[in-house]
C-alpha cells in the first residue's frame, strides 16, 4: 500500500479521483446556478440553503476545498517532477505534431483557473464570511440573487469570467476523459460513448456558467 | 539532393554537447536516412574528422536501436516507421535536417546520437518475464488454449521493439507506454497471469526509480512508436496496478 503512494500510477490516480470530484461540485454549483436565469426566488432559496445548512458548511465545504488543494498540488508536483525528467531540451521538438495543445499546457489553463478561483473567493467567499461572521448581520434569505447580478455589471468582471471559464473548458477538454483514461476504465479507449459525453459535457457546462454571466450581464436592473 | 544537417555532438557522456551543421550533397531519394548518415561520416573521415556516432543494427526496423529524433519526432516524419526504413524521398531538396538523441534524464548521452537506454533493460528485466521450470518437464506452451483475440492483442504488445520513441516524443519523457506493452504482452496471456501481480508491481517500481516522468496522457506516445503500439496498454497497465497494489 506504501508503494501506492509512491508511486507515479497513485499519482495519477489521485488527480484521477480529485479531477472528478470537482468535476461532480462544478455540476452541482452549475445547477443552482442556472436557477438565477430562470427563478430568482429558487436561486436565493438554495443559496441561502447552501450559505447556512451546516453540513454544507461544516462538512461538504472543507472537502471541497481538501479535494481543491490536492488537485493544485498535486499537478504542480507532477509538473515540476516532469519537467525534470528532461533536463535537457530538444532544439526542435515537434509537440504540436503528436499531441493537443490542450493536453500538452494543462499546467497553464490550470493555473488560470486557479488564479480566477483566487478573485471568485475573493468575490464570493470572503464576502459571505464577512457578512455571516465578522459583520454577523441578520440572516437575509433574499439577498443572493442581488448580489449575483451586481457582481455581472462590470463589463471587465464579465471578460474575466468569461475568459477563465473557456480556459476551464479547455482543461476539462482533457482532464475529464484523462482521468478515466488514469483509472484504467477500458471503455475510455474505445471512442465513443464515455469519451464523448467526456468532450460534451467538457464544452457545455462551461458554456453554460458564461451565458449566466452574460445572461445577468444584459438584463441586471441594479 | 542537397541538404543541411543540424547535429547534436557530444563528444562523451560527461562533455557539453552542441549543435553542429554540416552541409551534405549528392543524397539520393533512394537512400535511407542511415545511408544518409554513412555518407555524411565517410566524408567526416576522409576529411580527418569523428564520424557522427549513432546506434544501428538491424537497419530492418525490429531491433529498436537506430534512435534519432529527426526535425523535432522521434524516427522522422514518416508515421509507424524506424530511422532505418525511412527513405530520404520523404524530404526535399534544400531542406535543413534537424538530428538529436533522445532527451530524458533516464536516457543520459553516451556520445553524439547514442544514448544509454539500458533503464528499459532494468525494467524488463524486473518482471518482464514468465518463470518457467526448465528441469526437463517444461509443458508445452501451446497446450493451453488461448482465445484468438486475446493472443492477438498479446501479440501485439510484444511487438514494441524498445526502441524509446514514446519516451522520446513524450513531453514529460514518460515510459509508460513501454512498460505497459511489457506488462500486457504477458498478463493477456494465462502463463503470465501467474506473476501478473508482482510483475506489474516490480516493473512500475522499476520505472520510477529510473526517472522517468509521470504520464498525463497526452498520446504523444502512441502516435510516434513505429510499431502501433496502442494507449489501451497505459489504460490497462493503470487498472492492473491499482488491483495489484489494493486487492492483490
Ligand atoms: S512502445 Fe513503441 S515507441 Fe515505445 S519502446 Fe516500444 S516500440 Fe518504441
Ligand atoms: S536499426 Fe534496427 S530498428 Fe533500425
Amino acid at each position: 500500500m506504501s508503494a501506492l503512494v509512491k508511486s507515479s500510477l497513485a499519482r495519477k490516480w489521485v488527480m484521477a479521483l480529485s479531477g472528478l470530484f470537482l468535476v461532480i461540485f462544478l455540476t452541482q454549483h452549475f445547477v443552482i446556478n442556472i436557477t438565477s436565469v430562470i427563478s430568482p426566488d429558487t436561486f436565493n432559496e438554495w443559496s441561502h440553503f447552501m450559505g447556512y445548512n451546516p453540513l454544507v458548511q461544516f462538512v461538504a465545504q472543507p472537502i471541497l476545498i481538501a479535494g481543491l488543494i490536492v488537485h493544485f498540488a498535486m499537478g504542480i508536483i507532477l509538473d515540476f517532477q516532469n519537467r525534470k525528467a528532461r533536463p535537457i531540451k530538444y532544439a526542435n521538438y515537434a509537440g504540436g505534431t503528436n499531441a493537443s495543445w490542450v493536453s500538452r499546457n494543462m499546467i497553464i489553463t490550470g493555473l488560470v483557473v486557479l488564479a480566477f478561483l483566487g478573485l471568485h473567493m475573493y468575490d464570493f467567499w470572503v464576502h459571505e464570511m464577512t457578512v455571516k461572521y465578522i459583520d454577523v448581520q441578520p440572516e437575509d434569505p433574499t439577498r443572493y440573487f442581488h448580489e449575483l447580478q451586481a457582481k455581472f455589471v462590470s463589463p471587465i468582471r464579465v471578460g474575466i469570467y468569461v475568459v477563465s471559464f473557456i480556459l476551464l473548458a479547455m482543461h476539462l477538454w482533457h482532464g475529464f476523459n484523462s482521468s478515466f483514461q488514469s483509472m484504467g476504465a477500458k471503455a475510455i479507449n474505445k471512442g465513443d460513448g464515455l469519451r464523448k459525453f467526456t468532450y460534451a459535457w467538457a464544452v457545455l457546462i462551461p458554456a453554460g456558467f458564461i451565458f449566466i454571466a452574460l445572461f445577468h450581464h444584459f438584463t441586471h436592473t441594479h | 539532393m542537397k541538404l543541411t544537417l543540424k547535429i547534436w555532438r557530444q563528444a562523451n557522456a560527461n562533455a557539453k554537447g552542441k549543435m553542429v551543421t554540416y552541409p551534405l550533397d549528392g543524397i539520393d531519394g533512394d537512400m535511407s536516412f542511415l545511408e544518409m548518415m554513412d555518407i555524411l561520416n565517410e566524408e567526416l573521415i576522409t576529411k580527418g574528422e569523428e564520424p557522427v556516432e549513432f546506434d544501428h543494427d538491424c537497419r530492418e526496423g525490429i531491433c529498436g536501436s537506430c534512435n534519432m529524433m529527426i526535425n523535432g519526432k522521434p524516427h522522422g516524419p514518416q508515421k509507424l516507421t524506424t530511422t532505418c526504413q525511412l527513405h530520404m524521398r520523404k524530404f526535399n531538396d534544400g531542406d535543413t535536417i534537424t538530428i538529436e538523441p533522445w532527451r530524458a534524464a533516464a536516457f543520459p548521452v553516451i556520445k553524439d546520437l547514442i544514448v544509454d537506454r539500458t533503464a528499459f533493460d532494468r525494467i524488463q528485466q524486473a518482471g518482464g518475464y514468465v518463470s518457467v521450470n526448465t528441469s526437463g518437464n517444461t509443458q508445452d506452451a501451446n497446450s493451453i488454449p488461448i482465445e484468438k483475440a486475446k493472443a492477438d492483442e498479446a501479440f501485439h504488445s510484444a511487438t514494441c521493439i524498445g526502441c524509446g520513441a514514446c519516451v522520446a516524443a513524450c513531453k514529460n519523457a514518460s515510459a509508460m507506454l513501454f512498460t505497459s506493452a511489457k506488462v500486457s504482452q504477458y498478463s493477456l496471456l494465462p502463463q503470465g497471469e501467474v506473476e501478473a501481480t508482482t510483475r506489474v508491481q516490480n516493473m512500475v517500481r522499476q520505472m520510477d526509480l529510473e526517472g522517468f516522468g509521470n504520464c498525463t496522457n497526452t498520446g504523444a506516445c502512441m502516435i510516434e512508436c513505429p510499431k502501433g503500439i496502442k494507449l489501451e496498454n497505459i489504460t490497462r497497465m493503470n487498472r492492473e496496478y491499482l488491483k495489484a497494489e489494493t486487492i492483490g
